[in-house]
């Protein structure tokens, strides 16, 4: 089950915890993967420990050309792109009445319109192909909300809107999209909280314990697989419990 | 002219799976030629490609046959 070989994969975000996770476990079922992001020496770092079948893309996804480029680059390198993880995302946390426009913009940007930017460049493939599968990583404040993420939580809510409207849109060719909505997952994105945030957040998550990247790779294995051929518009919550929706 | 015929009516074929004969020029894509939606924004931007082209959206709106197609691209291209 969950066979990824002859399969290609774009990651987003793999220099970072859980899109390396990803990238991993993807090429570990067999797919060849093209890792994205703006560092390129924790990218190549990544490509040496997983060896062949291994791209290295680096792009800014505030940046269209670059988003542009790394769509092409990722098809010339693998022969076309079969599955598609969005996961590069960034938070600028602050409460709203504090929060300056660029912290919302630059959130919305990289997190909201670099994702549908790449996937609408990716897309043309997948329909002529008659096949692919869109990943967009969101999150459980995607749908919660979070007091001192309104930026985050509203890019994140509106990765889930526009999955399942490309969903819609892409049924008839055999692409699905689905987005992964991580709860609480030991990355660097949460390292930067102190004990006292983290002890709080834990109060909340019933399985009381932060989740794993390698969690959420196992999810983006399935809905990567041919499986998964059914399942589209979905949002698949790993979060130990913390909201049940 | 004849030539950007013949180049419409291959990508139709290519982009539909159907039979050269069948793409007369007074075909409708959606009716006649089994098109969905996502077929003729397909077919709309493989002909900007192919002729280097841009056809704005109410334009392609107004392309429903391969007559339609051939006109406006005979009327809009420079090669
Ligand atoms: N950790 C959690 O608890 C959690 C919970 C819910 C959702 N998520 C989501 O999961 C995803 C991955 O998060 P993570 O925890 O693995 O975070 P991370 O370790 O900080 O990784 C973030 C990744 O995004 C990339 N990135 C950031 N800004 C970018 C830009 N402008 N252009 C291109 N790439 C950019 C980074 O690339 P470089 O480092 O190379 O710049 C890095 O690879 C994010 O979308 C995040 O919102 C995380």
């Amino acid at each position: 089950m969950f066979d990824l070989t002859g399969k290609t994969a774009l990651v987003t975000g793999a220099s970072g915890g859980i899109g390396g996770a990803i990238a991993r476990a993807l090429h570990k079922q067999g797919a060849a993967v093209t890792l994205s992001g703006t560092r390129a020496d924790a990218l190549e770092q990544l490509k040496a420990g997983l060896g062949e079948r291994t791209h290295v893309v680096t792009a800014k996804m505030d940046d269209p050309t670059d988003i542009d480029r790394l769509a092409k680059e990722a098809e010339a390198a693998m022969g076309k792109i079969d599955i598609l993880v969005n996961n590069a995302g960034i938070t600028r946390d602050n409460l709203s009445m504090r929060m300056k426009d660029e912290d919302w913009e630059k959130v919305l940007q990289v997190n909201l319109t670099g994702t549908f930017r790449l996937t609408r460049a990716a897309m043309r493939g997948m329909m002529r192909r008659r096949h692919g599968r869109v990943i967009n990583i969101t999150s459980v404040v995607g749908v919660t909300g979070n007091p001192g993420q309104a930026n985050y939580a509203a890019a994140k809510a509106g990765l889930i809107g526009m999955s399942k409207s490309l969903a819609q849109e892409l049924a008839s060719r055999a692409i699905t999209v689905n987005c992964i909505a991580p709860g609480f997952i030991a990355t660097p994105m949460t390292d930067v909280l102190t004990d006292e945030q983290k002890k709080g957040i834990l109060g909340r998550v019933p399985a009381d314990r932060l989740g794993t990247p390698d969690e959420i790779a196992a999810g983006a294995v399935y809905l990567a697989s041919d499986e998964a051929a059914y399942v589209t518009g979905q949002t698949l919550h790993i979060n130990g419990g913390m909201a049940m929706i | 002219m004849s030539d950007i015929a013949e180049r419409v009516k291959k990508i139709v074929v290519e982009h539909l799976g159907v039979e050269a004969a069948q793409v007369k020029e007074d075909a409708k894509f959606i009716d006649d030629l089994g098109a969905d939606s996502l077929d003729t924004v397909e077919l709309v931007m493989a002909f900007e490609e192919e002729f280097s082209i841009e056809i704005p959206d109410d334009a392609a709106e107004k392309i429903q046959t391969v007559g339609d197609a051939i006109n406006f691209i005979n009327s809009n291209s420079k090669s």
